[in-house]
C-alpha cells in the first residue's frame, strides 16, 4: 500500500516560532491513524497543512501522492473536519447538504441522506441550534458523502459528552467499514483513540516522537521492573523512554527489537496511555541521560509501509 | 457555487429587496401627484407672466419630508451596502472558522472568492442604481425648476454615480474585511474610507476632470454686494460676487476680478468707499433691500460717489435649494481698476451663457 | 445473533476478546453451525473499534477453522470446538485441581497461588517467543 501522507523535513513557522518541525511522516493507507499530543504540539498545523489550509515554511508534504493544492480534483479526494466542527449556523441541514451537493461532483446524495436519517438529525434545523454531538455529525457527514479517499479529523470529539464522543466514533468506524478510507484523528486524550485507532503518531513540542503501527508498538514497549539495574548495561537494541529508580529497585519504560532475555526483569505489557505518557514525558524536557542512540530528534519508525 | 452563493447572500437579499419595494412603492404613489403640482404652478406663472408667487420654485416645498428622506437613502445606501454587504463578506467566515469547511469541499479559493464578489458586488451595484433611478424619475420635477443636476452634490444623487458608489464601497468593504479579518472593524473602516473618498471625489479630485468654462461679464447692479468680516481679519471689507444663474452648471467659482484678472484688495475697496457700513458691527453683508438707511452708510451712497467702481446693490440670497455652489473670497491686492465679474464653470455641455433670471422653463 | 462486548480494562487485547466470546458462544452452545455472525459494519457500529480489528478477530476464527467468509453475504460458523480439546479438559482440570491442593499443603495463600501460576504463565509464554 502506498502512503496517504508523507511529509519530510515538514516545518510551519509563525514568526519565530516554529509550530510544527522536522517532522518525518509516512503514514500507510487503509489505517485510522490517531495523532496524538498535548495542546499546542502541532496537531492543527500538521492537519491543516495536510489539506491546504496552510503552506509549509520548510520541508515538504505529500497527501495521496501529491502536493495538498487548490486543485478540485486534489480537494475532491481529501475531507476535512475542523476543530470545533464550524458549520454555517444560520443554514439548515438541509442547506448544508445542498451545499455540500453544489460544491462537490463527487457527492453522493444517497449516503448524506441516509446518515442524517439515521442520526434523526431534522433536516429543516438551523446548525447554529443543534447541540455539539449534532454538528460534528453533520460536519462528519459533509465530509464523508462527497465519497474521499482520506479524511482528516482535527479534534472532533474533544467538546463532546461521552454519548455523543461515542455515537461519532460509532459513525466513523461505519464510514471506514462501508467506503474503505484512511483517516487520520487526531486528539489530546488517548482514550479516545485506543479503540479506533490502528496507527499512531504522537507529537509532542511540535516533533514526532514516535509513529508506527499500534500492534507493533505495543509489542516493541514493555514496563521493566526488577532491582537497581545502571542504565548504561543495558544492552544496545534497548532503548529506554522512562525511568525511575529507587536505592533498591529501577523501573524502566523500555523499547526493543528484540525479547527481553534478562531473567532479572519482570516485563510488564503497556497499554496506549501509558506508551504516550512515556513519550510525552521524554519530550518535555527530560534531563535524566538516556541510553543508546536515540535519533537526533526523538524519532522513532516503527511502522513498515505495507 | 453560484446556488451555494445566493442562499448565504439571500437574508441580505430579502433586506435590500424589499427596501427596494417599499420606495417604489412611495414614490409611485407621490410621483404623479408631484408631476401634477408643477404643471399647475408652471400654468400659473406663465399665465401671470411671470409675477405669480408660483414661479418662486413652485415644488421645492412639496413632500418636503420625502425628498430630504429620499436624498438622505441615496447618499446613506451605498455606505451600508459596503458595511452590510461588502464588509461581512469574506470577514464572517474568517471570523467564525467556516472557512475551513468552504476551503476544503471541491471549489478552488479563488472560484470561490470570484463567484461570491461576483454575485454579491452585482447585486449591489443593481440595488443602488434602482434606487437612484426611482429616485431620479422621481426628482425630475424638482430638477426641472433648480436646474442643479451638475452641482456637486447633485451630481452624486442621480442616475447610476450611485451605482459606482455602491459597487466601491461593496469592493472597499470586501477588501476591509480581508484585511482585518473582523466583521466589525472591517465596517468601521469600510464607512469612514467610503465617506472620506467620496468628500474627496466630489471636492478635490472633480474640479481636475475638465477645465472649466471662464467667462468675465461687467459688473451689474444685481450681481455684486460686499462683506465685512470682524476687526482684526485679513480683508475686513471684501466684495463678493453673486454666482451666475446657470441651468445645470457646476458653478466653480464667482468673484470680483479687475482686468488683470486679480481681486481688489481690501484697502483699495475701503479707499473707494471710506464709509461702507461704517459704525456698523461686522460681520455684514449688505443687501439692498434690507440695509439701515442712512446715506453714507449704505453701499448705496457709496456706489454713487464712484463710478468705476462697483454696485454693491444683490438681491436676497437664494433660500436653500438642493444646489449649491462655493464662492471664492478675495484675498490678493491690486490698484483700483474697472472691476468686472468673473465666473467659470463646468457645464454638462459648453453652453452659451444663457440669459440670467430665466427659470421654471423646463 | 450474537452480541460482542468489549472490556477495556481486561488488558486483552480487543481483537482478542472478540476470538474469546465467539469461543465461548460455541462452547456454550449459543452459537450453532450455519449461524450467522455479525458483519464488520455491524460489530463496528455498535463497538466503535476499527473494523481491522473485527477483521483480524475473524480470520483468527477462520484459521482455527471455527468460521467461514463467504464473499458478499457474510461469516458463517462452520465448525464447533474440536472434541479433542473439548476432551483434554477433564484430566487437565483433574491435573490443576491437585496441583492446588498441593500449594495450599505447602501453605500458600490463594494470591500466592494466583501470583506463582501467572508468572509461570507468562515466563512460558515469553519463552515460547523466543
Amino acid at each position: 500500500m502506498s502512503a496517504v501522507l508523507s511529509a519530510r523535513g515538514l516545518g510551519k513557522r509563525y514568526g519565530r516560532r516554529w509550530a510544527l518541525s522536522d517532522c518525518d511522516l509516512e503514514v500507510p493507507a487503509g489505517h485510522v491513524v490517531g495523532l496524538v499530543g498535548p495542546n499546542g504540539a502541532g496537531k492543527t498545523t500538521l492537519l491543516h497543512l495536510g489539506v491546504g489550509l496552510l503552506a509549509p515554511s520548510a520541508g515538504s508534504i505529500e497527501v495521496l501522492g501529491r502536493a495538498p493544492s487548490d486543485d478540485p480534483a486534489q480537494l475532491a479526494r481529501v475531507g476535512f473536519v475542523a476543530q470545533d466542527t464550524p458549520t454555517y449556523a444560520r443554514l439548515s441541514v438541509e442547506d448544508h447538504l445542498a451545499l455540500g451537493a453544489h460544491m462537490n461532483p463527487g457527492w453522493d446524495a444517497d449516503v448524506a441522506r441516509r446518515r442524517i436519517d439515521d442520526l434523526d438529525l431534522d433536516p429543516t434545523q438551523r446548525a447554529g441550534t443543534l447541540s455539539g454531538g449534532q454538528r460534528a455529525q453533520l460536519a462528519l457527514t459533509l465530509a464523508v458523502a462527497k465519497r474521499p479517499e482520506f479524511l482528516l479529523l482535527d479534534e472532533p470529539v474533544a467538546s463532546l459528552d461521552p454519548l455523543a464522543r461515542r455515537e461519532f466514533l460509532q459513525g466513523l468506524m461505519e464510514v471506514v467499514a462501508d467506503h474503505e478510507v484512511s483517516v487520520v484523528l487526531s486528539s489530546h486524550l488517548v482514550a479516545d483513540l485506543e479503540r479506533v485507532c490502528d496507527y499512531l503518531v504522537v507529537l509532542v513540542s511540535s516533533r514526532v516522537q514516535v509513529a508506527g503501527e499500534v500492534d507493533e508498538l505495543l509489542a516493541s514497549h514493555h514496563r521493566l521492573t526488577g532491582p537497581r539495574h545502571d542504565v548504561a548495561s543495558l544492552p544496545r537494541d534497548q532503548y529506554v523512554i522512562e525511568e525511575s529508580h529507587t536505592d533498591r529497585q529501577s523501573t524502566l519504560l523500555v523499547r526493543h527489537e528484540n525479547p527481553i532475555l534478562d531473567p532479572s526483569w519482570t516485563v510488564e505489557d503497556l497499554d496506549l496511555e501509558d506508551l504516550v505518557l512515556a513519550y510525552m514525558g521524554q519530550a518535555g524536557g527530560s534531563t535524566r541521560k538516556r541510553r543508546g542512540d536515540t535519533p537526533r530528534n526523538g524519532v522513532a519508525k516503527l511502522g513498515v509501509a505495507r | 457555487m453560484i446556488a451555494v452563493s445566493w442562499r448565504q447572500f439571500r437574508p441580505q437579499a430579502i433586506v435590500g429587496l424589499t427596501g427596494l419595494v417599499v420606495v417604489a412603492v412611495v414614490l409611485a404613489l407621490t410621483g404623479p401627484n408631484l408631476v401634477h403640482v408643477y404643471d399647475v404652478n408652471l400654468a400659473a406663472c406663465r399665465a401671470s407672466g411671470g409675477q405669480s408667487p408660483a414661479c418662486n420654485n413652485p415644488v421645492g416645498n412639496t413632500f418636503h419630508a420625502l425628498q430630504v428622506t429620499l436624498i438622505a437613502l441615496v447618499l446613506v445606501v451605498p455606505a451600508l451596502i459596503g458595511m452590510f454587504w461588502g464588509a461581512p463578506l469574506i470577514a464572517h467566515e474568517l471570523e467564525t472558522g467556516t472557512f475551513r469547511l468552504a476551503w476544503t469541499q471541491s471549489v478552488s479559493r479563488r472560484r470561490w472568492l470570484f463567484v461570491k464578489t461576483g454575485l454579491v458586488g452585482l447585486a449591489s451595484a443593481l440595488t443602488a442604481g434602482l434606487l437612484s433611478l426611482m429616485s431620479t424619475w422621481w426628482f425630475s420635477p424638482i430638477d426641472k425648476v433648480s436646474q442643479s443636476r451638475f452641482g456637486p452634490a447633485n451630481f452624486g444623487l442621480h442616475g447610476f454615480v450611485p451605482a459606482g458608489y455602491a459597487a466601491f464601497a461593496f469592493a472597499l468593504g470586501v477588501t476591509a474585511g480581508l484585511v482585518f479579518r473582523r466583521t466589525l472593524p472591517a465596517m468601521a473602516v469600510t464607512l469612514v474610507g467610503f465617506v472620506a473618498t467620496r468628500l474627496a471625489v466630489t471636492y478635490w479630485l472633480r474640479p481636475h476632470y475638465m477645465s472649466p468654462a471662464t467667462l468675465n461679464a461687467p459688473l451689474s447692479g444685481a450681481d455684486v454686494g460686499f462683506q465685512i468680516a470682524g476687526p482684526g481679519t485679513v480683508s475686513p471689507v471684501s466684495m463678493v460676487a453673486n454666482a451666475p444663474d446657470l441651468p445645470n452648471a457646476w458653478v466653480s467659482s464667482a468673484a470680483v476680478v479687475d482686468s488683470a484678472g486679480r481681486a481688489p484688495s481690501s484697502s483699495a475697496v475701503q479707499h473707494a468707499c471710506p464709509n461702507l457700513g461704517a459704525g456698523v458691527a461686522p460681520p455684514l453683508r449688505v443687501r439692498e433691500g434690507s440695509a439701515p438707511s442712512g446715506g453714507t452708510r449704505s453701499a448705496s451712497g457709496c456706489r454713487r460717489g464712484h463710478s468705476s467702481s462697483s454696485t454693491t446693490a444683490s438681491p436676497p440670497w437664494p433660500p436653500s435649494t438642493t444646489s449649491s455652489w462655493p464662492t471664492s473670497r478675495p484675498t490678493g491686492s491690486g490698484r483700483s481698476r474697472p472691476l468686472r465679474r468673473r465666473s467659470s464653470w463646468f457645464s454638462p455641455s459648453r453652453l452659451p451663457v444663457p440669459a440670467c433670471g430665466s427659470s421654471a422653463t423646463g | 445473533m450474537i452480541r460482542f462486548h468489549l472490556d477495556s480494562r481486561s488488558g486483552v487485547s480487543p481483537y482478542m476478546q472478540i476470538v474469546q466470546q465467539v469461543r465461548n458462544a460455541l462452547r456454550l452452545g449459543l452459537l450453532s453451525k450455519g449461524e450467522q455472525l455479525p458483519t464488520v459494519k455491524e460489530v463496528v457500529a455498535q463497538l466503535a473499534i476499527n473494523p481491522n480489528t473485527v477483521l483480524k478477530a475473524y480470520r483468527e476464527l477462520e484459521h482455527e477453522g471455527l468460521v467461514g467468509a463467504r464473499p458478499g453475504v457474510g461469516t458463517f460458523v462452520t465448525g464447533t470446538l474440536a472434541p479433542a480439546s473439548v476432551a483434554a479438559h477433564g484430566p487437565l482440570r483433574q491435573d490443576l485441581q491437585r496441583w492446588i491442593a498441593k500449594a495450599r499443603r505447602a501453605g500458600l495463600d490463594d494470591e500466592s497461588i494466583e501470583a506463582l501460576f501467572e508468572t509461570s504463565f507468562r515466563s512460558s509464554t515469553q519463552a515460547e517467543i523466543a
